[in-house]
């Protein structure tokens, strides 16, 4: 969905939303109250200043508006792939984002991801997966690689890939994928306004989705390992 | 006699770095938590899916480590992997050890298990933030062969306290990625010097990337993490303040760089931020690279 079509839908059309290139960024108004949104579009790859841009939005929400919930909206290729980004310390910026949402998170404010469009790796890390929660729309795609390029990486062969994605979510692209393992808490579909406002009141603020993947069947031991650990003799 | 970090395996590193005899593991090879998604493609598993977790003693005080050997899969985050460093997370916010240190070997993600270990990433970095939150400190020590990337070199990043040695590298995408996204001309990866100078030890300690540069030592690792045992530094608005200014100042030193810069950028960089004799920095040793860092 084009980032402009699901900001009417869910704030109306006096949303005040921008993009500043690949930048989105406004603070519409949601049931009265204002509300921070801060994503990028265009499918845009995460480099250093993309990184940076979202970085000062949160701070600056943290420091200017307590407690101001905060939307993200996901669309990105996943990391910039540039040796400048790398000399720069690409790794670097992109925990200073997360830990600016984290430190939103922490100081009280609600903050929710929204995969409107792609999520992919590294872009996908530093922002919805760092959030309380992370939602898609169902039409998104979510992935680490598609399956081809997993077949090369992996020396595997693809047909056999595509077989066992059909049954084992940890393979495959797909949103429902990441439902299925808690990455994902819930897809918006239909009134996406009532979505909005069910997840800024009943998003839980620890991380839950280990608990999640195995309730749905879809990562069956990540739970149960991390107990294990704190159980151990 | 020293020996060589980097060519030391995960348990080496911890039979040699901590108190002698102290660590006990949790989920130790004998009890078999392998992946079962490897299985499932036909590729060999290890008992400990690449990575030790347990508690130990360093310079007398009670510390939880986890290593990854990097060996297994180039050190990758799979489910198991990733629930074993969470789980150990989760029971330091439990039961309060001086602090939590992370021998970091990893590619990032475990593609075999994609999904899963993309996850699994996010959640050691908030448990990593969890435990930060708590007080206690994080320490991150990189100088395994295959080097800190990925997801895991944003995890490195969202600790207390980073030690690498000079053959250490610690970046987000490895240089083979990169060439076969953008080609030769953006990265060779074959061009070890460059490599280095875009992702090793000595570029990451002279940005400020990480916190001591030490030799290709295990000992000297010892010794560096003891010191760091203390180096808790509390997240703050005014810390990520701090980190949103020197990163922004990096990008615009780049970005501005005088005519009579050095054609390489690494070097143009280190010039930029103030490191005497920036040209000669490849060629010098760890003690001399020790004392260039700008103030």
């Amino acid at each position: 969905m084009q980032w402009n079509t699901l900001a009417e839908r869910l704030f109306g059309a006096q949303h005040g939303i921008v993009a500043d290139g690949d930048l989105l960024s406004g603070t519409p108004t949601f049931d009265g109250q204002p509300l921070a949104v801060i994503g990028t579009t265009n499918h845009a790859p995460i480099g250093v200043r993309l990184a940076l841009a979202q970085a000062r939005a949160v701070l600056d929400t943290v420091a200017q508006h307590p407690g101001r919930a905060i939307l993200l909206l996901i669309d990105t290729q996943g990391q910039q792939l540039r040796r400048r980004d790398e000399l720069l310390g690409i790794n670097r910026a992109m925990a200073h984002l997360g830990m600016a949402i984290d430190l939103a998170r922490r100081h009280g404010h609600r903050v929710v991801g929204l995969v409107y469009d792609q999520a992919l790796s590294g872009g996908f890390i530093t922002s919805g997966l760092i959030a309380d929660a992370c939602y898609a729309l169902p039409e998104a795609e979510i992935r680490v690689m598609r399956i081809p390029a997993m077949a090369r990486v992996t020396k595997l062969p693809e047909a056999r890939l595509t077989e066992l994605s059909q049954s084992n979510p940890v393979f495959a692209p797909g949103v429902d994928n990441y439902v299925a393992m808690g990455g994902v808490r819930a897809l918006w579909e239909g009134d996406l306004a009532a979505a909005l406002r069910e997840a800024l009141a009943h998003t839980p603020t620890d991380d839950v989705r280990a608990r999640d993947g195995a309730a749905r069947g879809g990562r069956q031991l990540a739970a149960a390992v991390a107990q294990r650990v704190l159980d151990a003799a | 006699m020293s020996l060589s970090y980097a060519e030391s395996s995960a348990r080496e590193r911890l039979a040699h770095l901590l108190d002698p005899g102290s660590f006990h593991e949790w989920l130790p090879p004998a009890e078999r938590v392998t992946s079962p998604h490897l299985a499932q493609l036909g590729v060999p598993s290890a008992f400990d899916d690449g990575v030790a977790v347990g508690r130990a003693t360093l310079g007398g005080r009670p510390i939880f480590v986890a290593a990854q050997e990097g060996e297994f899969m180039g050190g990758g985050v799979g489910e198991v992997h990733g629930a074993k460093l969470v789980g150990l997370l989760r029971r330091a916010l439990r039961d309060r050890p001086t602090a939590v240190l992370l021998l970091a070997e990893s590619g990032g993600v475990r593609l075999h298990e994609a999904n899963a270990g993309l996850i699994a990433v996010s959640e050691v970095m908030r448990a990593v933030l969890d435990v930060r939150a708590a007080g206690i400190p994080v320490v991150v020590l990189i100088g395994g062969a295959n080097g800190c990337f990925g997801g895991m070199g944003i995890v490195a990043r969202c600790a207390d306290h980073v030690v690498m040695s000079d053959m250490g590298r610690l970046a987000m995408s490895g240089p083979e990625v990169i060439e076969a996204s953008h080609g030769v001309e953006e990265y060779d990866a074959r061009d070890r010097a460059l490599v280095w100078r875009t992702s090793g030890g000595k570029h990451r300690w002279l940005t400020g990337d990480c916190d001591a540069l030490v030799e290709d030592d295990v000992a000297a690792f010892r010794a560096a993490a003891i010191a760091a045992l203390g180096a808790a530094r509390p997240v703050t608005p005014a810390a990520l303040e701090a980190e949103h200014a020197l990163l922004a100042a990096r990008m615009a030193a780049l970005d501005h760089l005088p005519d009579d810069a050095p054609a390489d950028d690494a070097t143009a960089l280190w010039q930029a931020l103030g490191v005497a004799d920036a040209a000669r920095v490849p060629e010098l040793d760890v003690a001399a690279v020790q004392g260039l860092r700008p103030a």
